[in-house]
C-alpha cells in the first residue's frame, strides 16, 4: 500500500459525502412518496470493469447495498455486447434477474469517463409507484408470470453520448397508470446523477485519479480484512435453521427457506441448497436478490463492516436455481420483500445461537403492501399504496422495538393526516397491537393495527403480505410473535382471505372497514427469566393484557 | 427610582454562564463568566449579575438563553404530562412514523415522552376537509382529566386528529378541561402548530406539555429572585428560532426554547459578520463532543422547519438551523479493524475529558492531539480549573491507540488525528454550503465557543471559504447574542390546495390576521423596537410531490395564484435546476413570522482602544507543529494586539477562551472591530 492512511481515512468520508448527497436530492425531488418519505431509492459508486460496489449511500434503501453492483453489471454487459459505451450514455432497465429487486425498482446507470478512459459507473435506483402489470402499485398477489407484474425494461440508453432520449420516457410513461410521477422520479434519478458527476469532478481534481483510484482499490482490501476478521472471532462449526413463507399466492402449499452455515476460520458458507423449489406465484427472487438479503442480514449483524464489495470476499454462496431464491424470467418475483425478510430471518436464527449478543430475534417479517384504487366522482383514478409496520425482535440488550420500519428497509410511514387529505379513506384506528410481541427474557416490539374506512362510493383492494400463519419466531428460549392478520367485510361481519394475507382486487363500498394487525417481533430469551418490574410495567402499560401461560 | 440603563444577556451553559452587560447609556460593554450551577440555574445567573452590579434596578432587560428545557428533554426529567386523543389514535405518539434509531442493528429503544397509561382517549372526529363528523364527548373530556390528575399529571395536551384543518373540538375539549383543570399547563396542538402530519403536532405538543412545569417553574424562580435583588425591567427569553419572547410566552411555550442556547450564538454571529461586511458566513461552534455549523446567506440565518432533540423527540417549530456531527475536543481517536483512523462519535466530554486532564480517561482525543503538537498551551489550559495539561500521557496514549496500529510515531500520529478530524469539521461545512447549492469561496468561516479557532484556518483551507472570522470574545458569544436578538413571532397555517383551486383572497386576509395577531404579541411585551418586519413564506410543491420548497412571498403576492406559481418555479428551478412543464403546483403551508426588531449593538465597542503593538502583544514562544514541520512559533496576546495588526502564520493568538491558529502560509489581520480576520 502507498497510500497514506490519514488520506484513505479522508478520501472514505468525501467519497461517502458523494453518495449520500446523491441520496439527498432523489428523495427531495422525487413524486412518489415511496422514495420521497419512504427512502426505497440508492445511489452509489461502482467498479469499472467489475461492477462491484465501492460506495453507496447511508440514507438509501439497505438492501440495495448487495443488489446494486449486479445493475452495474449487468449494463457493462450489455455495453461489452453493443461495443458503443460513450461519454455522456445513461442506461435506464428495471429487469429484475440480472439487476435484482422487482420490476418496480427502476435502475440509472451512467459510466463515468477521465480524459476518454472508464473510470467507474454511477447509479441510481429508485422504487416508482406504478409500472404497469395487473395491479396498481405492482403487488400482484396472483402473478405467475413477471408479464402480470408490470412493463420489463431490458438496458437501453436514455442519453446516448449526452443526447436525450425522448422517445424512451413516452414508452415508459405510456406504461404506467401514474405517468406523471414517473417523469417527477425519473428527473429526480438524472438530476441525482448530475450531481454525482460535479462532485467526483471536484474530488478528483483536488486528489487526482490515480490517488483516489489507489484509495477505491485500499477501501475494498479493508473491508475484506474487516471482515475477515469478524469471523475469525466466531466459533468453527455448522448450523441450520429453517422458516417458512405462508404460501405463493397461488395456492395454499408452504414454501420453506432453509440456511445452513458453515463457518471456518475466516470464511463463511451460506448454504440455501434444502429450501423450497421456484413457486407458481410471485414469492421467488433472483440470484442478486438472495445475495444482496444476506449482505442486509450482516450488516445488521456487524454493523461497523461497509457498504463495499470486499465484504463478500470471504462469504461462499450456494444457491442454485433448483430454490425459489435463483429463478430467471418469466418466474414472478414481484413479492421479493416477503423473501428476503425470511432469509434474514433465517440468518438472524442462526446467528443467535452462534453469537447470541449480536443476532436480534427475527421481526415482524412482512411488508404489508396494501393498495386501494378508485375513480373519483370526476373519474379521475386514485391509489393509495402503503407499506405497514410492524414490531421488532427481541435482542440480548433489551425488549424490540415497537411499530418500526422492516430491516430491509429505513422507511418512515406516512401520517395519516396526508393519507386521508390524498386519498377518500379515514383511519378508524391507528394503534399499537397488545400482545403482538413475542414473550421472553426480553419481550419482542409490538405491531399495529391499522382500520380504514372507505368514503368513496367504491374501491379495489390488494394486499400482499406475509406471516399470517407462521409467526415471527423467538430465540434462545423465547416466545413467537403474533401472526399477520387482515380482515375485510363479509355479509355482516368480518373475514380473513383464503391465503391469510393475500388479497387481490376485493371490491369494497362507501363505509365499509379494512382491518390490518400486524405482527410483533420475537422474544429473546426464557419468559422465565423476565424481570418483575417488566412484568408489571408491560401490564400497567398495556402492551400485555393476557395471562402468559 | 435609579435610571435603567444596561441591558443584559446571560447564556447558561453546562459549565460556565456568560452575561454581556451593555450600558445604554455610556455606551460600555463587560463580559462575565461564572460557573453554572447545573439543578439550580437561577442561582449562577444572579451570581453573575452581582459581580459586575450591587442593584439590579439600573438594568431595563434581561436577555436570557437557556438550556433548562433541553436538558430536561435530554435527560428525560419534564414533568408527568397527559395526552388527550382522539379515540383509535392514543398510540400515534408511540409509534412515531415507523422509524428506528440507527439503520443497522436493530437494537434501537424508544420511551415515549408521555407513557401509555397517561395517554386517554375520548370520542371526537374530524374529516381531513374540516368537517365534524363527531362533535367531542366534553364529558368524557372532563373525566380524562379527572383520570390524569389522579394518576399525577402535572400538565395535559390535546392532540386531535385533523384538528389542523378545524379546531372547533380541541376548542371544545379545551372550555370543557379548563372546568376541572387546576393549572395553567394546557397545551392545544392546533393553537401551538395548525399544520397537518398528526405526529409532529402531536409531539411538539406533548413536548411543550412535558416542559411547562419545569420551565414555568424555573422561570418563576428567576423572575422572582431577579426583582428580589431589584430588578424592574423585562426579562425576555431566546427561542430556537433566534428571536426572543416574553416570559409569559415561554411558560406557554416552553418547547420553543429547545434550541435557545446555541440558537443566540448563531444570532451575534450574524450580527458580527454583518457589522465585519460578510453577509455570507458558516458559523462553527467546537464543544467537548461535537461541532455544529450553521449557515447565514446574505445575512439571513438559515431555519429548520423541525428538529429532533432525540429518537423520537421531534419538536415542529421554526429553530434555527445546527447540522451537528459528533467531532468535538473530547471525541476519541481509534483505528477500526479495518485499519482506517476514525473519530468519534464516542466522547471524554468534558468528565473526564482528554488524556491530558488526567482525570481517567485512557483514549486519545482531538484536544490531546492538538496538546501533543504544541498548539494547545499546556501550562495555561482554558477554563481554568486545571493548574496544565500532561502533554506525556497524551502523547502516550495517541502513540499507543493510532501510532502503533497505522505505523506512525506519536507526532505523526497526532498529526493524522487533526487531519481526519479537519476533514469530518469540513464535510459538515460542505453540507451546509456546497450541498445547498452555495459556492463556499462566497463565505468565512466565523469559529465561536472555546475550539473553533483552533482548527479554522486548516478549515478554510479544506474546503475553499475564502476566510475566518473570529469574533473578538469568542467564549461570550451566546451571550452578545441575547443582547442583540429580536422579538420574534412565528405561525404557520396549513392550506393544502392546489394554486387553481385556492381562495387567495381568504388566504392573503388569513395572513393579514396572523401579522395582526403577531404586532399585538409585540405590542404586548412592551420592549423598544427600532422596526417591525413581516416575513412570508409558503410551503409548496408539484402536486404528487410529498417534499415541500420553501418559498419567500411578499404579502401582495399572496392573492394571486399566478403570482405565486411564479415565486414557486423560481424557487424550484434554484433548488433543482428543471422546472416540470404541465403539473400543477400545491400550497401546503402558510408560514409568517412578525419580527420587532431591537436596537443593534455597535460592534465597535468591543473594538481595541489605544496604542497598543504587535511587539508588546507578543508574549513569547512555544515549538508548534504544522505543515509537516515543528517550528519554534510566537505566540501572541490576542486581545492586546491593535486594530489593523497583520501577524504572518505559523502563529499563535491567545486569550483567555480560545486559541487561534494561524496556520503557515495564513495571515491573521485585526479588523475595525477587534475580529481577527484569518486568510
Amino acid at each position: 500500500m502507498s497510500i497514506d492512511p490519514v488520506t484513505l481515512a479522508v478520501l472514505k468520508g468525501r467519497l461517502e459525502q458523494i453518495a449520500d448527497e446523491m441520496d439527498a436530492t432523489l428523495f427531495r425531488s422525487a413524486f412518489n412518496p415511496i422514495i420521497a418519505e419512504a427512502h426505497d431509492a440508492s445511489h452509489g459508486l461502482y467498479h469499472a470493469t467489475s461492477g462491484e460496489t465501492l460506495i453507496q449511500g447511508k440514507a438509501g434503501l439497505p438492501i440495495f447495498v448487495g443488489a446494486m453492483a449486479f445493475a452495474v453489471k449487468a449494463v457493462i454487459d450489455k455495453a461489452a455486447r453493443d461495443g458503443d459505451l460513450a461519454d455522456g450514455d445513461v442506461y435506464i432497465f428495471n429487469d429484475p434477474y440480472d439487476g435484482g429487486t422487482h420490476l418496480s425498482d427502476f435502475k440509472l446507470v451512467r459510466p463515468y469517463f477521465r480524459q476518454g478512459k472508464l473510470f467507474c459507473w454511477l447509479a441510481s435506483v429508485g422504487h416508482w409507484h406504478d409500472v404497469g402489470g395487473n395491479v396498481p402499485g405492482n403487488y400482484n398477489p396472483v402473478a405467475t408470470e413477471c408479464f402480470q407484474e408490470g412493463m420489463l425494461i431490458p438496458p437501453v440508453k436514455l442519453y446516448a453520448a449526452g443526447q436525450y432520449r425522448p422517445d424512451i420516457v413516452a414508452i415508459l410513461q405510456s406504461n404506467s397508470r401514474l405517468p406523471g410521477s414517473l417523469y417527477g422520479d425519473l428527473n429526480g434519478q438524472v438530476n441525482a446523477l448530475d450531481l454525482g458527476i460535479r462532485r467526483l469532478d471536484a474530488l478528483l481534481a483536488d486528489y487526482g485519479d490515480a490517488v483516489v483510484a489507489e484509495g477505491l482499490a485500499e477501501l475494498r482490501d479493508r473491508a475484506a480484512r474487516l471482515m475477515r476478521a469478524r469471523l475469525a472471532d466466531l466459533p468453527d462449526g455448522r448450523w441450520s435453521a429453517e422458516d417458512i413463507l405462508d404460501n405463493d399466492g397461488i395456492s395454499d402449499r408452504k414454501l420453506t427457506i432453509a440456511l445452513d452455515v458453515e463457518i471456518a476460520g475466516e470464511t463463511l458458507t451460506l448454504d440455501f441448497s434444502r429450501s423450497s423449489a421456484p413457486c407458481a406465484g410471485p414469492l421467488n427472487i433472483s440470484y442478486a436478490t438472495a445475495v444482496a438479503s444476506c449482505y442486509v442480514a450482516l450488516k445488521h449483524l456487524f454493523p461497523d463492516v461497509p457498504a463495499n464489495a470486499g465484504v463478500l470476499d470471504p462469504i461462499r454462496f450456494v444457491i442454485p436455481d433448483t430454490t425459489l431464491l435463483n429463478v430467471k424470467a418469466p418466474k414472478p418475483v414481484g413479492g421479493y420483500t416477503e423473501t428476503i425478510l425470511r432469509v434474514i430471518d433465517v440468518v438472524f436464527q442462526v446467528f443467535s445461537r452462534i453469537a447470541p449478543e449480536r443476532a436480534p430475534a427475527p421481526a415482524y417479517g412482512t411488508i404489508n403492501a396494501l393498495s386501494l384504487a378508485g375513480h373519483r366522482k370526476d373519474g379521475q383514478r386514485w391509489v393509495m399504496f402503503s407499506f405497514f409496520g410492524g414490531g421488532h425482535g427481541a435482542h440480548a440488550g433489551g425488549d424490540g422495538l415497537n411499530h418500526g420500519n422492516a430491516p430491509i428497509s429505513t422507511a418512515t410511514i406516512p401520517p395519516l393526516e396526508i393519507l386521508e387529505a390524498a386519498y377518500p379513506v379515514m383511519f378508524r384506528q391507528w394503534a399499537l397491537r397488545p400482545d403482538s410481541g413475542g414473550a421472553g427474557k426480553h419481550r419482542g416490539g409490538l405491531g399495529a393495527v391499522y382500520e380504514i374506512e372507505l368514503l368513496e362510493e367504491e374501491a379495489q383492494v390488494f394486499l400482499f403480505g406475509e406471516r399470517g400463519t407462521a409467526a415471527p419466531p423467538g430465540v434462545l428460549g423465547g416466545g413467537a410473535a403474533a401472526r399477520n392478520r387482515f380482515f375485510y367485510p363479509d355479509g355482516e361481519g368480518m373475514a380473513e382471505p383464503a391465503l391469510v394475507s393475500k388479497l387481490n382486487g376485493l371490491k369494497i363500498s362507501r363505509g365499509q372497514r379494512l382491518r390490518l394487525e400486524t405482527p410483533g417481533g420475537g422474544g429473546w430469551g426464557s419468559p422465565a427469566e423476565r424481570s418483575e418490574a417488566a412484568v408489571a410495567r408491560d401490564r400497567a402499560l398495556g402492551y400485555v393484557t393476557k395471562v402468559q401461560a | 427610582m435609579s435610571e435603567q440603563r444596561f441591558i443584559v444577556g446571560v447564556d447558561v451553559g453546562g459549565t460556565f454562564t456568560d452575561l454581556f452587560f451593555l450600558d445604554e447609556a455610556s455606551g460600555a460593554c463587560d463580559v462575565v463568566k461564572v460557573p453554572s450551577t447545573r439543578g439550580n440555574e437561577a442561582a449562577g445567573f444572579r451570581d453573575g449579575l452581582g459581580r459586575k452590579l450591587d442593584r439590579l434596578d439600573t438594568v431595563a432587560t434581561v436577555v436570557h438563553g437557556t438550556t433548562v428545557g433541553t436538558n430536561a428533554l435530554l435527560e428525560r426529567k419534564g414533568a408527568p404530562c397527559g395526552l388527550i386523543t382522539t379515540a383509535g389514535f392514543r398510540d400515534v405518539l408511540e409509534m412515531r412514523r415507523r422509524d428506528r434509531p440507527e439503520t443497522w442493528g436493530l437494537k434501537g429503544s424508544f420511551v415515549p415522552p408521555i407513557p401509555r397509561d397517561l395517554r386517554v382517549e375520548v370520542a371526537e372526529r374530524t374529516l381531513a376537509d374540516g368537517t365534524v363528523l363527531e362533535p367531542v364527548d366534553t364529558e368524557a373530556v372532563k373525566a380524562a382529566a379527572r383520570d390524569l390528575l389522579a394518576k399525577g399529571a402535572q400538565a395535559v395536551a390535546i392532540a386531535f386528529v385533523n384538528a389542523y384543518a378545524n379546531p372547533a373540538n380541541e376548542q371544545a375539549a379545551l372550555a370543557a378541561l379548563r372546568e376541572v383543570w387546576p393549572n395553567p399547563h394546557v397545551t392545544v396542538a392546533s393553537d401551538l402548530l395548525p399544520e397537518i402530519r398528526e405526529f409532529e403536532r402531536t409531539s411538539t405538543a406533548a413536548l411543550n406539555g412535558y416542559l411547562q412545569p419545569v420551565v414555568a417553574s424555573y422561570l418563576e424562580r428567576l423572575d422572582a429572585g431577579l426583582r428580589e435583588d431589584g430588578f424592574a425591567g423585562d426579562l425576555l427569553i431566546v427561542q430556537s428560532n433566534g428571536g426572543v419572547m416574553t416570559v409569559d410566552t415561554a411558560k406557554e411555550r416552553p418547547v420553543r426554547t429547545a434550541l435557545s442556547g446555541p440558537a443566540a450564538g448563531v444570532i451575534a454571529s450574524a450580527h458580527i459578520a454583518a457589522s465585519a461586511g460578510y453577509p455570507n458566513v458558516i458559523t462553527c461552534d467546537m464543544g467537548g463532543t461535537s461541532f455544529d455549523v450553521s449557515l447565514i446567506a446574505g445575512g439571513d440565518i438559515a431555519l429548520a422547519a423541525q428538529t429532533a432533540v432525540d429518537f423520537g423527540l421531534v419538536v415542529r417549530s421554526p429553530m434555527i438551523e445546527i447540522t451537528t456531527i459528533g467531532a468535538g475536543g473530547g471525541s476519541i481517536a481509534w483505528v477500526d479493524d479495518g485499519g482506517i483512523l476514525q473519530i468519534g462519535p464516542e466522547s471524554a466530554g468534558s468528565i473526564p475529558g482528554p488524556v491530558a486532564y488526567g482525570q481517567g480517561n485512557d483514549r486519545p482525543t482531538v484536544t490531546d492531539a492538538n496538546v501533543v503538537l504544541g498548539r494547545i498551551n499546556a501550562e495555561r489550559p482554558i477554563g481554568g480549573k486545571l493548574k496544565r495539561l500532561d502533554v506525556e500521557a497524551a502523547r502516550a496514549a495517541i502513540e499507543k491507540h493510532v501510532g502503533k496500529p497505522l505505523g506512525l510515531d506519536a507526532v505523526a500520529a497526532a498529526d493524522a488525528i487533526l487531519r481526519v478530524a479537519n476533514a469530518r469539521m469540513a464535510g459538515a461545512l460542505r453540507l451546509v454550503s456546497i450541498e445547498r447549492g452555495y459556492d463556499p469561496r462566497d463565505f468565512a468561516a466565523l469559529p465561536f465557543g472555546g475550539g473553533g479557532a483552533l482548527h479554522a484556518g486548516a478549515l478554510i483551507r479544506d474546503v475553499g471559504l475564502k476566510s475566518a472570522l473570529v469574533p473578538r470574545y469568542p467564549g461570550v458569544t451566546s451571550a452578545l447574542g441575547c443582547v442583540i436578538a429580536d422579538m420574534r413571532y412565528d405561525f404557520v397555517h396549513t392550506i393544502n390546495r392546489q394554486l387553481g383551486q385556492l381562495d387567495a383572497a381568504a388566504l392573503a386576509a388569513r395572513a393579514a390576521e396572523l401579522t395582526a395577531q403577531g404586532r399585538r404579541l409585540l405590542a404586548r411585551a412592551e420592549v423598544m423596537f427600532t422596526a417591525e418586519d413581516v416575513v412570508i413564506e409558503a410551503d409548496m410543491s408539484y402536486v404528487g410531490q410529498t417534499h415541500t420548497l420553501a418559498v419567500a412571498l411578499e404579502a401582495a403576492d399572496l392573492d394571486d395564484a399566478g403570482t405565486l406559481r411564479g415565486a414557486f418555479e423560481r424557487a424550484y428551478l434554484k433548488a433543482y435546476g428543471r422546472l416540470l412543464d404541465g403539473i400543477a403546483v400545491r400550497l401546503l403551508n402558510l408560514r409568517l413570522a412578525v419580527i420587532g426588531r431591537r436596537p443593534k449593538l455597535d460592534l465597535k465597542r468591543l473594538a481595541p482602544t489605544g496604542t497598543g503593538s504587535i511587539a508588546a502583544a507578543r508574549t513569547g514562544s512555544r515549538p508548534m507543529f504544522a505543515a509537516g514541520a515543528w517550528a519554534d512559533t510566537p505566540v501572541y496576546d490576542r486581545l492586546a494586539l491593535p486594530v489593523g495588526a497583520e501577524i504572518a502564520g505559523p502563529a499563535v493568538l491567545e486569550q483567555l477562551d480560545t486559541t487561534i491558529i494561524v496556520e503557515p502560509g495564513q495571515t491573521a489581520r485585526v479588523d475595525d472591530f477587534g475580529n481577527v480576520v484569518l486568510s
